[in-house]
């Protein structure tokens, strides 16, 4: 058993929210310089450049978890973290599937960007990733599991975007193993929302910006990289939250 | 009903409730705080927790705005509790509007 430091929840420049300097190289720098083994790129609706950032860690230390950040019908963000990059852009196929048609305004959204693992321009996702995907939480939760994956509600303990406040309760039975805070500190989200305690409580940064990784993070003990091993980890509550006080603050 | 353009997708029999007022949100956790009993909930949300939550803040009913498609379940759901649960392809302004008329003459 290995304790990895992870930050499971990290954006690239192709989230139009997310700084044109979410390069692969700039996070994979930033990540190491937080002292992190394991993160996970979690774009908007997207996992375009999960392989570019999974390249640009090779040989680094740094283990990269393929992934993407989906927004549901109800508008709640949900975490999915894949075993490869393969699959993760299968589940990506699905969701194009199911994004409303509408084209990316840079000028209101942000840029999209594209990037090989050296942090170059290879192109823009023209269809516009903030947006609702026609499938409901429990749909997105039973077809990533179906393709080996697991999802982590993301941030439930924020106003926004958030499964406890969109959706009131967490839908019983849901088949997930574990939900991120992303503002509080894990105890005094179950003190402020009781509907969470007994759930396992990670924490990640969901960084937009170089100085954001890091300032969440998850020490999980690993018996490998691999969604069945972190599974095991979520579920045994074999992982400590720690936050950077200094740095947990949102724009 | 016919005032607001309204079909009834479970909990007929309760139909004949009091409203005594309405509110209008997308957010479960926010209903959860302001709803209350003899309030009729307009939403779009269409999730089941729409069901669980104005049964137990004893709303009225809920009106399903927008048009959007409902799951069966959730219908199945509101029906087995004689929740009243209505829909109509109108937009919550226009239906809160209307609604405001009616408990306001």
């Amino acid at each position: 058993m290995t304790t990895f430091r992870a930050d499971l929840h990290i954006h690239t420049a192709l989230s139009p929210c997310a700084g044109e300097e979410m390069t692969p190289p700039a996070i994979v720098a930033a990540a190491l310089r937080a002292g992190l083994q394991l993160i996970a790129v979690t774009d908007h609706n997207s996992a375009g450049n999960v392989a570019a950032v999974q390249e640009a860690a090779r040989g680094t230390g740094l283990n990269v978890l393929a992934g993407m950040e989906v927004q549901t019908r109800e508008d709640v963000h949900l975490v999915c973290l894949f075993n490869t990059a393969r699959e993760a852009r299968e589940w990506q196929r699905e969701i194009y599937r199911h994004l409303p048609v509408g084209e990316n305004r840079e000028e209101y959204f942000g840029s999209q960007i594209l990037m090989d693992a050296a942090g170059r321009e290879t192109g823009r996702e023209t269809r516009l990733l903030l947006g609702s995907v026609d499938l409901g939480v429990e749909e997105v939760v039973q077809r990533v599991n179906g393709l080996g994956g697991i999802v982590l509600p993301a941030h439930v303990d924020r106003p926004a975007y958030s499964l406890l406040a969109n959706l009131g309760l967490i839908p019983p039975g849901l088949p997930v193993p574990a939900l991120e805070v992303g503002l509080l500190s894990p105890e005094a989200a179950c003190k402020k929302f009781p509907a969470l305690s007994g759930w396992p409580l990670v924490a990640a940064s969901d960084a937009h910006y170089p100085g954001d990784i890091g300032r969440r993070v998850t020490e999980y003990d690993l018996e490998a990289v691999n969604i069945a091993a972190l599974t095991r980890a979520l579920r045994r509550q074999h992982f400590k939250v720690v936050i950077d006080a200094g740095r947990n603050n949102f724009r | 009903m016919e005032h607001l353009n309204l079909q009834v997708l479970a909990g007929e029999k309760a139909l004949d409730r009091e409203v005594e007022g309405g509110y209008c949100s997308d957010l479960i956790s926010d209903f959860m705080a302001n709803g209350g009993p003899g309030c009729l909930w307009l939403t779009l949300q269409t999730h089941m927790n729409v069901v669980a939550v104005a049964l137990l803040t004893g709303a009225a009913g809920v009106v399903l705005t927008g048009g959007r498609g409902i799951p069966p379940e959730v219908c199945r759901k509101a029906e087995a509790e004689g929740l009243p649960l209505l829909s109509t392809s109108s937009r919550t302004f226009e239906v809160a509007g209307r609604l405001y008329q009616l408990l306001n003459p």
